[in-house]
């Protein structure tokens, strides 16, 4: 394995360590005990404390992160609180709902920006140019709930191609559980294809002004040619940083879209789980989220290599 | 018959202060195997001459007169036919050979793809002329360097890879625009014994841009020295390098240290006073009016006429006597 690689994969483990002390004091510093939320205002004072105990949140800070971090190496995950359920089955029913959703609107972003992108960039200033941006700023002021909404509103209410919310589950065939993913997909995908579309554009009229594109020009090949070989290759670099960034973005919209459209999600479980102060679910999810977005610029980084051969060290 | 011939071409660049005349009625001919130099400072017009011949200026700029490539018009052809044009009848070096190539394909296929464009060659017959271009431009083991990335490369290795990408497709015009101008004097010179060799033996004719009397003095037959986008002085190398007669050729001659043990080489240094002037607001009349030792009142309100002053030797400029007097004299 290459020195870029193991280079890339210590910074990983050293952003998870970092998002593990962030996610804890998080939880710390958040008002409310966790035992009298879970045994409601009424509750003796000794129950509570009998809970307290047995949840130990009487021993000390310190304590209990090192518990908790070995249980993660270990990977011996906690169990919920208020579902008496293990967070790992909890997380997988969720997952079969949030992955996918955040993958489509990935794609659906990436599609729609890169097509947008590339276009308005070959219509430089022209009119073709000002409509996409046009466009695209507009999608970048709406919020996607307002969007959510929106579409409900006219796909669901008035147009009835879609139901209004809820997930049917994959088990009930693939296309229902599909179309039911794709209005929240589109509420997501928009503000990103938007973002998207704009990087695209300004990373490719910015290389188009490069030396080597004149090049080949000089080599005889067509305007078009000459964005397909030469162009968008390099334009590529900086729009997959963008894309790998905006990743962290899209699951943290999850949390509100999937609540709009009333999807059982991963973000919906975390909601759930804050206002529960459900703190053993709120933090072993979080983490895996976060272990999540880093894994995603992993791949970025990876990907960085793949495509520019100065990032490869031959003979290392 | 004459291979290339520019006739008033003037090039006019889109400024934020207005239309700017960054080449100005420029007229010359080059014959098959001919070698030509443009020289000047930063500025002077000569790279967006070369662009302008080559169909690529910027997207703010155009082109007028007529630039006939064989007795065709190139101004006048579409983008397709320009693309026909390009890479394949002629070909160019650029400055910067850093910055030129592709940094994420290899040399071979970059090398390859004008012939695969217009000759129509499969990929196994790309490579071996690939091979045969990088052995032809001196680069050692072209097996290996086939598959090299530019950032493996030297910066002479590159303007080497430059050249075979240049002449793959036989051009029968070669444009090299300052095509040393980044790179140590050492592989400067190798550079251009390379690029003389190459031209000879291909028979192929040149235009070299280079802002360098010396690089210009010791490769072309003919030259032109280009001052604010005009033609000032023009004539056979030696001619014009023997009796350089307008103040201005002159001025760039002296700005150049002399090593030997003459008189010349004893003398200060001198420099041409104040600076370039901008392209937008060129004065009427002679472009040099403003930092010459010559100037009158009869330099400002119209150009200077051009004066033949040996065969082929021409001049533009009013007080070319004086000029040529006092040159003598020195």
């Amino acid at each position: 394995m290459s020195v870029f690689l193991a280079k890339r994969f210590v910074t990983f483990i050293a952003t998870l360590l970092g998002a593990t002390v962030l996610t804890f004091l998080a939880l710390e510093i958040l008002p409310g005990d966790p035992a009298s939320v879970i045994l409601g205002i009424d509750a003796p004072q000794s129950a509570v404390d009998a809970l307290r105990d047995r949840l130990g949140l009487d021993r000390p800070i310190l304590e209990r992160y090192f518990d908790w971090l070995e249980d993660i190496v270990t990977l011996r995950f906690g169990v919920s609180y208020t579902y008496s359920t293990p967070v790992l089955e909890l997380v997988r029913a969720r997952l079969a709902i949030t992955f996918p959703l955040a993958i489509l609107a990935m794609l659906l972003s990436a599609f729609v920006a890169f097509g947008l992108g590339v276009f308005a960039a070959s219509r430089h200033n022209r009119p073709g140019d000002v409509t996409v941006m046009g466009i695209s700023q507009l999608g970048i002021s709406v919020p996607n709930f307002w969007l959510a909404l929106l579409l409900i509103l006219l796909f669901a209410v008035q147009l009835r191609w879609f139901s209004s919310g809820g997930f049917p589950g994959w088990h009930n065939g693939v296309w229902p559980a599909f179309k039911a993913l794709i209005l929240p997909a589109i509420a997501l995908a928009t503000v990103q294809g938007a973002i998207l579309a704009r990087f695209t554009r300004s990373a490719v009229l910015e290389t188009m002004r490069e030396d080597y594109v004149r090049t080949a020009r000089a080599k005889g090949l067509s305007r078009r040619a000459t964005l397909w070989r030469h162009v968008l290759r390099n334009a590529m670099i900086p729009v997959i940083t963008i894309m790998g960034l905006q990743f962290a973005n899209l699951l943290a919209g999850t949390i509100v879209v999937e609540e709009v459209f009333a999807m059982p999600g991963l973000g919906r479980l975390i909601l759930q789980a804050i206002s529960n102060r459900d703190v053993i679910v709120v933090r072993d999810v979080v983490l895996m989220l976060a272990a999540f977005v880093v894994f995603i610029n992993f791949v970025v980084d990876v990907l960085y290599a793949v495509i520019d051969p100065r990032l490869k060290p031959h003979d290392v | 018959m004459t291979l290339l011939a520019v006739d008033n071409l003037t090039v006019t660049l889109n400024t934020v202060r207005g239309p700017a005349r960054a080449v100005r009625n420029l007229s010359f001919e080059l014959e098959k195997g001919q070698t030509l130099g443009i020289v000047g400072e930063s500025g002077c017009g000569k790279s967006l001459t070369a662009l302008a011949i080559m169909g690529l200026l910027p997207e703010n700029g155009w082109a007028d007169g007529t630039v006939k490539l064989a007795g065709e018009n190139l101004l006048t052809y579409s983008e397709d036919q320009m693309c026909q044009v390009r890479g394949n009848r002629i070909g160019m070096v650029f400055q910067e050979p850093m910055t030129s190539l592709n940094p994420l394909h290899t040399v071979g296929r970059q090398i390859a793809e004008a012939m695969r464009l217009h000759r129509g060659v499969n990929k196994a017959e790309a490579r071996t002329e690939v091979l045969r271009l990088l052995d032809m431009v001196g680069i050692p083991e072209p097996t290996k360097r086939i598959n090299s990335y530019p950032h493996q490369l030297s910066g002479g290795q590159r303007q080497r890879v430059m050249i075979a990408m240049a002449l793959s497709c036989g051009p029968e015009l070669l444009i090299a625009d300052e095509p040393t101008t980044a790179l140590d004097v050492t592989i400067q010179k190798q550079i251009l014994d390379l690029i003389r060799n190459l031209i000879e033996d291909l028979g192929m004719a040149m235009i070299l841009i280079s802002h360098n009397l010396g690089v210009i003095y010791q490769n072309v037959q003919d030259v032109i020295v280009m001052y604010g986008g005009a033609r000032v002085e023009s004539g056979p190398t030696h001619d014009v390098f023997a009796n350089l007669s307008h103040p201005y050729s002159q001025g760039l001659f002296e700005a150049v240290p002399q090593i030997d043990d003459t008189k010349a080489s004893r003398r200060r240094l001198r420099t041409i006073p104040g600076t370039v002037p901008e392209l937008a607001d060129l004065p009427a009349g002679c472009t040099f009016q403003d930092r010459c030792d010559y100037v009158t009142d009869a330099c400002r309100p119209t150009q200077p006429p051009v004066v033949q002053i040996a065969a082929g030797h021409n001049v533009a400029c009013l007080h070319v006597d004086a000029a040529r007097k006092q040159w003598a004299a020195r």
